[in-house]
């Protein structure tokens, strides 16, 4: 167990709690520049899916994990990031500029999507957003001239200066800067007043009206943050794909980060990037090990996406909180040990809730 | 000139009259109770004054200035704080983020000082936290400071919501049933912030209140509704020996029993 002697209020709101803490991540980070030197091209691509998907699923945590706003539209964010930066730089906008560009109209899209429909809630905001994404799927085919509709958009590697990110290492590079630049910001965020708000908003929108807290200005906000940086990631995707049709930001897309958000934990970062790593890891591990299955497992057809399928289920059912809350709790456990107890985290149950008016 | 003044406010959902012209004053620093019935319209009053209701009629004024047509989050910029009936926490965060949460109108940090923690940002965190430990004092919640609220019992529960109400710095308090659901030491502790809160933070404060022994012990002054209308309204002896409130609580025939 660990006690720390508290000497300021300044030692409750940094970034690193304990300076180990900040040892791990300083370990991560360095693990994460270490690794794609020890891994084949294919791999370091799947880790660059990875950190951008983390970085969309960053933005939709912010709005649904944190505000509790659920959105069904977040491919529509994600394809007017793509589509803006794939488009600034085929007129010569260096990425250095298309790549924020990319977030800003996101953003701005957000906010006048977000505005007229944010006192909708539950599973009505979820249907208007995604009725919401239909509209740009739509408009991406259909503005040809712009677009290329059908056709497709070919896209350029980005480049910085006389630095071209053409090679997967240098673009897994680029992302895991991205990533780790907007976990900072969200991270700061969370700890200002603004984040208490979009929590506050979560959980009793009227205790948070009650406090000052503008329920309109504070959900517009998060819903221009989400989309910012899930624009953002779609500015990282189309130049990783290199070319990009509206066929890649279907509803499916939209569900798809959904579900990294809620299998990762709702209302963690930690769970935006473990959801995006399950997504894009599992599938992986998962054909790796087809072949050390027996022979007529081997050779049934659809087993990855069933297998897959079945994982998400036993992840809901035993993990209500998600892959952060299966973190915490070995966290605890190795914090604790040997003193670990199996109920440590079991909720009480409340039966005398007053529920009375 | 009353600190905070109620004139002919009514109300109505479809059929239901749930206020009539009711009227009251309240003056500064002092406790205001208000008595009545289920479904006689005291929670409804604080509703309004919290601008989630629009009154049909009416207004209320807080130190000589309308405050019956505003928006409902600027209320809490009025210097009105309030608790709720049915506690209304942000219960997946600790006490102390409660806390902190409810200096939110105090906020000076934007949104881009906010995204990189600016000195600025710190600064205001550490004051807002220097304030809640105030309260974390005051209220003797120091042992539930790093505790979800949503794991604690609800007597504290009740205690951090009266807390987060006064890390409103509010001019007036709005207490909605304060005491049900308390034993009767925690009612105890209660009555005592409550005159503390009166008397050492020169807070006014408006209640709603069924427990008829609490209010006779704490309230200055008290109002009677019955079915949104205006019993009266006198010092805790007069209104509470009235015969239209015995009425009100107890029906006709005991009512005459008694008298």
């Amino acid at each position: 167990m660990r006690f720390i002697m508290k000497t300021n209020y300044y030692q409750d709101i940094r970034l690193f709690k304990y300076r180990s803490t900040f040892f791990w991540y300083l370990a991560l980070v360095s693990g994460s520049l270490i690794l794609p030197l020890l891994l084949d091209e294919y791999l370091i691509s799947q880790l660059t899916f990875i950190c951008m998907y983390a970085v969309a699923a960053m933005g939709l945590m912010l709005l649904t994990g944190y505000t509790g706003q659920v959105s069904m539209g977040h491919a529509a964010f994600f394809a007017i990031g793509s589509y803006t930066s794939a488009i600034l730089t085929s007129k010569g906008v260096p990425f250095i500029l298309a790549l924020p560009a990319a977030g800003i109209l996101a953003g701005v899209v957000g906010i006048l999507i977000g505005r007229p429909i944010l006192h909708l809630t539950g599973l009505y905001l979820a249907i208007a957003t995604m009725g919401f994404a239909f509209i740009v799927d739509e408009i991406l085919i259909r503005w040809e001239s712009l677009t290329r509709g059908n056709m497709g958009f070919y896209v350029k590697p980005p480049s910085i200066g006389s630095l071209i990110f053409d090679t997967e290492i240098r673009f897994y590079y680029l992302s895991l800067v991205i990533l780790i630049l907007t976990l900072f910001a969200a991270r700061n965020i969370l700890r200002s007043p603004t984040g208490r708000a979009m929590i506050a908003i979560r959980d009793s929108e009227v205790a948070a009206q009650a406090m000052g807290i503008n329920l309109a200005k504070f959900k517009t906000i998060a819903f221009a943050l989400s989309a910012f940086f899930t624009g953002v990631a779609g500015s990282l995707y189309a130049h990783k794909l290199f070319f990009i049709n509206p066929e890649s930001y279907t509803i499916i897309l939209s569900i798809e980060l959904l579900a990294m958000v809620i299998i990762g934990g709702l209302g963690s970062l930690h769970g935006a990037v473990f959801g995006a790593a399950f997504f894009i890891f599992l599938p992986q591990v998962i054909i790796m090990t087809r072949d050390y299955m027996p022979v007529y497992l081997q050779n049934q057809t659809g087993l990855e996406p069933a297998l897959f399928g079945l994982l998400i289920i036993l992840v809901m059912l035993f993990e209500p909180m998600g892959i952060y809350g299966r973190w915490l709790k070995t966290k605890y456990y190795f914090e604790m040990f040997p003193l670990y107890k199996k109920d440590s985290f079991k909720r009480e149950k409340k039966y005398q809730k007053a529920e009375r008016r | 000139m009353a600190f905070f003044k109620a004139k002919n406010i009514s109300i109505s959902f479809g059929g239901l009259k749930a206020l009539s012209r009711v009227c009251f004053e309240v003056n500064k620093g002092e406790i205001f109770s208000i008595i009545g019935p289920n479904g006689a319209g005291k929670t409804t009053i604080f509703n309004c004054i919290n601008r989630f209701y629009d009154l049909d009629e009416g207004s209320f004024r807080l130190e000589d200035q309308d405050i019956s047509r505003i928006k409902p989050h600027t209320v809490a910029g009025m210097g009105i704080a309030r608790t709720f009936q049915n506690i209304e926490l942000f219960k997946n965060m600790t006490v102390l983020d409660n806390l902190i949460l409810g200096q939110h109108r105090r906020r000076r940090s934007n949104f881009f000082t906010e995204t990189f923690f600016a000195r600025s940002v710190r600064e205001q965190e550490i004051e807002s936290r220097e304030r809640a430990e105030e309260i974390i004092d005051f209220l003797d919640l120091e042992a539930y400071r790093e505790q979800r609220v949503i794991n604690l019992p609800y007597g504290v529960q009740k205690t951090v919501e009266l807390g987060r109400a006064l890390a409103m710095d509010p001019k007036l308090l709005l207490l909605d049933e304060p005491s049900s659901g308390l034993n009767v030491e925690e009612t105890e502790d209660l009555s005592f912030w409550m005159s503390d809160i009166k008397e050492e933070l020169g807070i006014t404060i408006l209640l709603v209140e069924h427990n008829v022994r609490f209010v006779q012990q704490i309230s200055d002054r008290v109002l009677a509704l019955n079915f949104g209308e205006l019993i009266t309204q006198g010092t805790p002896k007069e209104v509470l020996a009235h015969p239209e409130v015995m009425k009100a609580y107890l029906g006709e025939e005991d009512a005459a029993a008694s008298s």
